[in-house]
């Protein structure tokens, strides 16, 4: 997908974005086919809506190109660009009726009225709201101002349409409706469309490629079934979909070792015995009240009925706890056998194996970093001021409830749950990030104070 | 008998008693008796002869004609002062534009009568003469916060998303402008209008300051015949101007109610 190819309708190249010193987007690189349905999907703040504000033109690109049906467009403003955008709020006009709505953007390119009066009911039929021309908009309801929206914009045959989260504001059953209209709306127009969700089912449902973003950072590009069966990195799997994500250790090529057992694989390249996240989707897990046949076994504590399913969750002796789900109903209390196929375990490099940081000697027990002063054992006999590599463990950092009792203030920003411990990100005031393990329960948001145990911090000359 | 006294300022509708009272005594009775005296000769009996004597009197019709038009050519100057002000008020972040705002309805909390002496001191000092451009520049310079307010109240409520769904479609700036920012402002426009328009006609104390009483306008005759004890020709006069005011406000009723609906007015 990232090759330039002569189809690509759009692409962006390095471009990134920041408010004031605040960066939104780093260094992305995306092409767009010709006919592609695209979603950027990620939760809120993740940079998806500026991503698409800078291809709408709404914003211009701190650095970097856009190039859009094959010139370079990253200063053209709005008006000049073969694009469209459904708003996410509708943004219809309301002092014109639902014809002249639709007329608006064909009435500026002087195109004679019958055609106009054409081209308009052909959309309205496309969208199945013929013999609404005259209604006022403010009469509309939601969904049926989503179509409206969708007909302004496509009526005006743009190379690419940009849908801007269209479907957040409509109730479940509306939604799933509408989805099924959009991707069909697609299909038959054959033109490209970039669509920007936090909804990974939506994701998932409607689109041929999903662009994953955290942070401002694209994560994964691919299909919907390279994204859910083989995601690159945990965060990825725990936000699409239901996931167990373990720590694991590659003992040799298609041999890896979590939970306290080992399994086959199909993953190779690894070193050898290199930790890695082991990602495991819970109907890939089979059930079973036979023991012996078992790779691993567990009791279940709590089961759930979704609908078509049971979702169980089973502790295993080991002390980890893994989500299963499974037709066959089984109890809380009782004691189940477990298989999963080699297949269906999905291995992923870790994305690191510790913190680090940079930092500076201070004198021989001290160390600079994250704007603080700490404590540290060893620092190699290195002379005041020399700049040194800090490395310190996941499982060697305290929380406090209360701020004021750590070395440092942050705020949990990102909490993945490893089957036996949490794995946390923290957010300090000096916008870096620090990575944890840690077995009490935090929420996201929580504000916390941060301590480092001296001996845990190790550096490293650079 | 105390229970009783209870329920009755129990219910809510009986607190507006006292406005009720107050608005029929100075409201609505004088408008009765403005019309009493309007069709009343000097006799006692009934006549519409203090109509006649006005259509006669060319120089009260001309003065009218005169008013309406001093009122006009305000309403216009004070929309083309007070859209572009309104506008870039409206763009402006919202912290400074409060300020700004708060600056432009400053003028607003100091009595007419004192801002109007004091632009007759200005215009002395800077040797300038009274008179017809002096009249309009205190009722412009009056009158101009009213335009402005209820304008900047529409275009700071105008979803930012419009004007970029409008770009988006192929709309060039001014496109933008006239397409959408402009018909989206009308209901404060038309607000602005009612509010200049209507007062002007029947303001004469800035008519009578600024052009040392050499300038008439209706309200100053209106007031004239008042002061000279001419009550049944002044009534008539003040039913025209009633009826003048009130044909306005019907051309403007859908837009006016829409914007009053939407906060337009003050």
């Amino acid at each position: 997908m990232q090759e330039k190819s002569d189809h690509s309708i759009i692409t962006v190249e390095h471009v990134s974005h920041a408010f004031g010193d605040k960066t939104v987007l780093q260094d992305i690189n995306l092409s767009i086919a010709k006919g592609e349905f695209v979603t950027i999907l990620g939760p809120s703040g993740c940079g998806k809506t500026t991503l698409m504000r800078l291809i709408g033109g709404f914003l211009k690109a701190s650095e970097g190109k856009i190039t859009i049906a094959g010139s370079d467009m990253t200063l053209t403003p709005p008006h000049l660009r073969p694009v469209n955008t459904v708003f996410q709020r509708y943004a219809l006009f309301p002092h014109l009726n639902v014809y002249h709505n639709i007329a608006f953007g064909l009435k500026l390119k002087k195109i004679p009225e019958d055609e106009i009066r054409k081209r308009v009911q052909q959309v309205l039929k496309i969208v199945t709201m013929t013999d609404y021309e005259e209604r006022d908009v403010d009469t509309l309801s939601g969904g049926q101002q989503q179509r409206v929206a969708i007909a302004r914009a496509i009526v005006n045959e743009p190379e690419v349409l940009l849908l801007d989260e269209p479907l957040a504001a409509l109730d479940l059953k509306m939604r799933k409706d509408m989805q099924m209209e959009i991707k069909a709306m697609h299909k038959k127009l054959g033109i490209s469309f970039i669509y920007v969700t936090h909804d990974q089912e939506e994701a998932l449902t409607l689109s041929d490629t999903v662009v994953v973003m955290r942070e401002g950072v694209i994560q994964q590009i691919g299909t919907p079934a390279q994204i859910y069966n083989e995601p690159i990195n945990s965060f990825v799997a725990d936000f699409i979909g239901e996931s167990n994500i373990l720590n694991g250790t590659m003992i040799e090529d298609c041999l890896v070792e979590f939970a306290g057992h080992r399994f086959e694989c199909v993953d190779k390249g690894f070193g050898a015995n290199e930790p890695v996240d082991v990602v495991i989707r819970p109907e890939d897990i089979y059930v079973f009240e036979k023991l012996d046949a078992a790779q691993f076994s567990g009791q279940i504590t709590s089961s759930i009925f979704k609908g078509v399913h049971y979702e169980m969750m089973v502790t295993t002796p080991e002390g980890f706890e893994i989500m299963v789900q499974d037709y066959n109903c089984f109890e809380a209390g009782e004691t189940v056998g477990m298989r999963v196929k080699p297949s269906d375990i999905q291995v992923m490099k870790k994305e690191r194996l510790c913190n680090t940081f940079m930092g500076t000697i201070v004198d021989e027990s001290h160390v600079r970093f994250l704007g603080n002063t700490f404590e540290c054992s060893d620092t190699l006999g290195l002379e005041n001021g020399t700049e040194v590599k800090v490395k310190v463990d996941f499982r060697n950092i305290v929380l406090y409830d209360n701020e004021e009792e750590g070395m440092l203030r942050g705020v949990v920003s990102f909490i993945l749950y490893k089957g036996d411990h949490y794995h946390l990100t923290v957010l300090t005031e000096e916008n870096e990030d620090i990575f944890l393990d840690t077995h009490d329960i935090w929420d996201d948001g929580d504000r916390v104070g941060v301590s480092i145990l001296p001996e845990s911090i190790q550096i490293e000359n650079e | 008998m105390q229970k009783k006294v209870i329920v009755f300022f129990g219910r809510r509708r009986n607190w507006s008693i006292p406005y009720a009272l107050f608005l029929f005594v100075f409201v609505v009775v004088p408008l009765a008796l403005i019309v009493v005296y309007a069709f009343t000769g000097e006799d006692g009996g009934f006549t519409i002869g203090n109509f006649r004597k006005f259509i006669m009197h060319a120089e009260a019709v001309n003065i009218l004609i005169y008013s309406i038009g001093v009122a006009m050519i305000t309403t216009i100057l004070c929309l083309l002062l007070g859209y572009p002000a309104a506008y870039l008020l409206s763009r402006l972040e919202s912290r400074r534009a409060s300020l700004l705002v708060m600056l432009f309805i400053l003028p607003m909390w100091i009595n007419f009568l004192i801002r109007t002496l004091a632009t007759v001191a200005l215009f002395g000092f800077l040797r300038l003469p009274l008179g017809e451009g002096a009249l309009l520049f205190g009722m412009v310079y009056n009158f101009l916060p009213f335009m402005i307010y209820p304008i900047y109240n529409i275009l700071q409520k105008t979803d930012p998303n419009l004007i970029e769904a409008a770009q988006d479609l192929g709309a060039t700036p001014a496109q933008v402008f006239f397409r959408t920012i402009l018909p989206l402002s009308v209901p404060g426009i038309s607000s602005g209008i009612i509010m200049v328009f209507m007062p002007v006609i029947s303001t004469f104390a800035i008519a009578e300051l600024l052009t040392i009483n050499n300038i008439k306008l209706f309200g100053t005759t209106l007031q004239e015949n008042i002061y000279n004890g001419m009550w049944n020709y002044g009534a008539a006069l003040s039913l025209v101007m009633l009826v003048l005011i009130m044909l306005t406000s019907l051309l403007n009723k859908d837009s006016s109610a829409k914007a009053a609906e939407e906060g337009g007015l003050i």
